[in-house]
């Protein structure tokens, strides 16, 4: 068996963006002037979208390839969309993500209600590469384009009673065919979707406020138009298409641990040394790798975020 | 049924049941397996186990219920289709994604129950599997066979426990599976209780009580 070790640079950073997106359909027809295969042609990655230009904040870079822009687009957990990995990008076009509104209220001294372009244009934007953790054992490495959710935070004043920070993705069924009841639905999430963070975890510098990747503005399978993006934690800890920014001091209670309180903590730190009740975390299939590899505490991201949990049970605490 | 009848039912289920194969060899080779390839596979051989069980779970309801036996004819195909499906998933999970890492898949086949459900499963088909030749059911005696075979009650229902219970909230398609072998078993339970003789007499003393 022939292990293929991972190349120093990403194909994307050698070859023009646009020719590596189309590499598989060079590829395929290549392949069909031999084999002319029957049945539908093989799936094309989604077309590049509006441009989101941002300059690379080398703090925060990889030595990991990047995944493609096709599986980030094309592999999704998006449940509002539906729970297969082909749902969002499949139902995708159904979210329109303009005009686009986020409520920031609660405990701050400066609640208001942003439109998302303003927003975007804040404070300046930076790409990231950060790893990405699914709680079901899958990761890729992703490069983000935002800013650190910090600096919103710090603009709009929490008061001395804000603990926590809420965030609520978009709630509408015509949107979001997953949100929708039928008979069926036998087993369902309630909607709108809640996630939550400390705001210690908040404020850290690697909680990233997140309008694209790989140079374009967010797809909406991936969490258009506004998502944050909390590298240590698990993914779906990373709300999405997020309309409400809440500052409250109680813990929130999250989607995730409603559905299932034993499975899904209000922390769910990547951590290979707490398992998941019915699966093990200890390792991860990297998207476009062959064999499982180890999964990093707090995904690789300890040196920065440990001190958050210092004296914390990380087993109670899950 | 004639024999030309029941060589073209066969095949037409043959290329039903091996199309899901052919399917992922197909976009294997075509490189369309997706980002995920592997757990593509075996969630696609998994889920055609479970559908050839209950495929094979539906024909003695389908005689039940309208009286056809054509199809009865069909049982050793599906089961034994459903059995090497069953093994490809198996295979696939140990030797392709944990690539035969006993120190974590031993732990992990005792101490999660929805392995451990699926494993009991595929071990209670095997002697299914080899006791499906007419020479086995004549060496068996066809009462002792019918009982030993009526173990695919379980097998069904392990199966669907282990896909109800790997799951994630929101997941449709085991509690569909949940309600159709539900449907399946219960067709079969209720033809049991109205054959009894007690049966008969109960229903006999309800209706003249009402009245």
């Amino acid at each position: 068996m022939l292990i293929r070790r991972a190349p120093d640079i990403a194909p994307s950073e050698i070859t023009d963006y646009r020719l590596y997106l189309n590499r598989r359909s060079f590829l395929i027809g290549m392949a069909a002037l031999v084999l002319t295969p029957p049945g539908p042609a093989a799936a094309a990655a989604p077309p590049a979208g509006e441009p989101l230009p941002a300059r690379r904040n080398e703090q925060f870079t990889l030595e990991d390839p990047l995944t493609s822009f096709e599986n980030i687009t094309m592999y999704n957990n998006f449940w509002e969309f539906g729970p297969n990995k082909d749902d969002p990008s499949r139902l995708a076009h159904l979210l329109k993500p303009r005009p686009w509104t986020v409520q920031i209220d609660g405990h701050v001294a400066r609640p208001r209600r942003y439109d998302v372009e303003e927003l975007m244009r804040l404070f300046p934007l930076e790409e990231r590469i950060y790893r990405l953790r699914c709680v079901e054992g899958w990761s890729m490495v992703i490069p983000w384009i935002g800013y650190p959710l910090a600096s919103l935070i710090k603009r709009v004043e929490p008061t001395s009673k804000a603990r926590f920070v809420e965030f609520t993705t978009l709630h509408d069924p015509v949107q979001f065919p997953g949100q929708r009841k039928s008979l069926l639905s036998l087993s369902s999430l309630d909607w709108p979707y809640v996630e939550g963070l400390r705001l210690d975890e908040a404020l850290h510098p690697l909680t990233l406020l997140t309008f694209g990747l790989y140079g374009q503005v967010l797809p909406n399978q991936d969490g258009a138009p506004i998502r944050v993006v909390v590298p240590w934690k698990y993914g779906f800890k990373s709300a999405k298409s997020i309309v409400r920014i809440r500052f409250v001091s109680e813990q929130p209670k999250t989607t995730w641990e409603k559905a299932a309180p034993r499975e899904y903590g209000f922390f769910s730190n990547v951590n290979p040394d707490v398992n998941h009740p019915r699966w093990s975390q200890a390792t991860e299939r990297r998207i476009g790798e062959f064999r499982r590899r180890k999964t990093l505490m707090l995904n690789g991201y300890a040196d920065q975020v440990a001190s958050l949990y210092a004296g914390m049970d990380l087993r109670r605490d899950f | 049924m004639s024999g030309r009848a029941r060589i073209v039912l066969k095949s037409v289920v043959w290329g039903i049941a091996s199309s899901p194969l052919l399917l992922l060899l197909y976009r294997f080779l075509t490189d369309g397996l997706g980002a995920n390839p592997i757990s593509y596979a075996t969630n696609l051989l998994g889920d055609t186990t479970l559908r050839l069980l209950l495929a094979g779970l539906a024909l003695t309801p389908l005689r039940i219920l309208f009286g056809i036996s054509w199809q009865m004819s069909l049982r050793r195909l599906l089961g034994l289709f459903a059995f090497f499906y069953a093994c490809l998933h198996f295979t696939v999970w140990i030797a392709v994604d944990h690539f035969f890492e006993w120190g974590e898949l031993i732990p992990d086949i005792i101490k999660r129950p929805y392995i451990t459900v699926g494993m009991f499963a595929l071990t209670l088909l095997m002697p299914l599997a080899a006791t499906s030749t007419s020479g086995m059911i004549k060496r068996l005696g066809g009462q002792n066979w019918r009982w030993l075979h009526r173990l695919v009650y379980l097998i069904g229902l392990l199966g669907v426990l282990h896909y109800l219970w790997l799951a994630k909230k929101g997941v449709n398609d085991p509690y569909l599976y949940a309600a159709i072998l539900a449907a399946l078993l219960g067709i079969r339970l209720w033809d049991w209780v109205r054959r009894k003789a007690w049966w008969g007499l109960l229903r006999y003393g309800f209706v003249a009580a009402i009245r």
